[in-house]
């Protein structure tokens, strides 16, 4: 244990995800013995994103306005919608340059060992983005493993009955990793080959 | 660092760092083990889909401090791949796999409790029954391997011959007239001889009852289920009965 000031910012970027015990000691100090201009930077860009940035009131992306900038895009394919698991999967799909369209993020898989279900993710707000009937295609991206193959499961059987073509990634993309670490080129390929989904 | 060996049931998985995973698994012979999988959530990861929740693995790791590491894995069964296909079969089998955790203990062999996982979860991918059926199946067995057989015939207390009409819980099933607690349910004559047909595993039995029963049968199980455990088990909430 440190004292005070020291001992309360281990304790916060110890709650950070991916940050043990160890770590968080680590960058403290790292933080204590960096330049104080450094430490400004790091303080206003923490409280800039908290005060700017908010999320899309259509697809749930990350965005600096009501809309993002990819839903606000008016040469983007509307009628085409990717639903994903996390923002961070819009960038891994946006780096490939194949998908014009725009993005569903849900905010995670279900799980119900974790105790989520379908009325914890933006599964109803998918659904009225589908009920003006604009929307032609939707392409489900969740996460090649189990949790994410099983909520596209569920997402094509509730999307059956809607009237819209429900694909999914090709497979290619290795079972059991996260979309974000997928590279280019595999990511790519698999929306070129992504197939129909006949639930 | 000793390097162990043994059948083993991915239970859960929880990501770590940049792109590891603690792995929890249910071992055939040492009891429930958690491990991490160094690099599993890169795409390119040897480890491939082996060590995703429901896998049947051979698995060798080396024994840590507090996490032991996983070196190697061979996939002996991997009945996620249907499961994940059907939205019902998968919800059961997360509720599955969370009692596992829950009646397991870390380094305590628990061979028959793996052995009926293993057995539930292959049901499960083969669709021959209806998953809540399965499920409800799986446990009560759980419930009897862990010494809480639940009765669904002569009274739980004092032994007396049934049939009886009413059942509770915390007497531990089927209660006579002379024992029945305050507060006990009445469920149907056909609830009492489904549930005791799952316990069995007469299937002939279980696949002919009705809806109305089914869903009567798992409201006692799940009471059941939430007695024993301390912590209930989340899954049961989402899993979709037919
Ligand atoms: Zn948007
Ligand atoms: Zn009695």
């Amino acid at each position: 244990m440190y004292e005070g000031a020291v001992q309360d910012l281990i304790d916060e970027l110890g709650r950070l995800p991916g940050v043990g015990p160890k770590s968080a000691q680590r960058i403290a100090f790292h933080l204590l013995q960096a330049d104080a201009e450094d430490v400004t930077r790091l303080v206003t860009a923490l409280t800039e994103v908290k005060a700017k940035v908010r999320f899309c009131d259509q697809c749930g992306n990350v965005a600096q306005a009501e809309r993002c900038r990819i839903c606000a895009d008016s040469r983007r394919d509307h009628t085409s919608i990717c639903v994903v698991e996390e923002p961070k999967d819009v960038v891994a799909i946006e780096r490939t340059r194949e998908f014009r369209g725009t993005y569903h993020v849900l905010g995670g898989a279900i799980s119900p060992i974790d105790g989520v279900g379908p009325d914890d993710l933006r599964v109803r707000e998918l659904m009225q983005r589908l009920a003006s009937g604009e929307v032609q295609e939707v392409i489900i991206a969740t996460d090649p493993n189990l949790e994410g193959e099983a909520t596209a499961t569920y997402l094509s059987r509730l999307l059956r009955d809607v009237g819209v073509t429900v694909t999914r990634l090709a497979s290619g993309l290795p079972v059991g990793g996260d979309l974000e670490y997928a590279d280019e080129v595999t990511l790519g390929r698999a929306f070129e080959g992504r197939r129909r989904v006949d639930a | 660092m000793p390097l162990y060996r043994d059948e083993a049931i991915v239970l859960r998985t929880h990501k770590l760092g940049e792109a590891d995973r603690i792995i929890t698994m249910l071992t055939r012979t040492r009891g429930r083990v958690r491990a991490v999988a160094k690099g599993v959530r890169r795409t390119k990861s040897r480890f491939g889909s082996r060590l995703e929740p429901g896998m049947v693995i051979d698995v060798q790791c080396y024994e840590g401090r507090n996490l032991d590491t996983v070196t190697q894995v061979e996939t002996l069964a991997s009945y996620g791949d249907a499961i994940s296909r059907d939205y019902a079969a998968w919800t059961a089998a997360s509720a599955m796999l969370e009692t596992a955790i829950q009646l397991s203990e870390e380094h305590e062999p628990q061979t028959q409790q793996y052995l009926l996982l293993a057995g539930a979860l292959r049901a499960l991918s083969e669709r021959g029954h209806d998953p809540s059926l399965v499920l409800d199946a799986f446990l009560l067995r759980s419930l009897a391997v862990a010494g809480w057989a639940p009765s669904f015939h002569d009274c739980a207390r004092c032994g007396a011959d049934g049939p009886h009409r009413a059942f509770n819980v915390q007497s531990g099933g089927a209660v006579c007239p002379l024992c029945r607690p305050p507060g006990s349910s009445a469920p149907a004559p056909e609830t009492f001889a489904l549930l005791a047909a799952l316990l069995s595993g007469d299937w002939d039995l279980a696949d002919a009852s009705d809806e109305r029963h089914r869903r009567q049968g798992s409201g006692l199980v799940a009471a059941f289920l939430q007695w024993h455990l301390e912590r209930g088990v989340r899954s049961l909430r989402l899993v979709e009965r037919a």
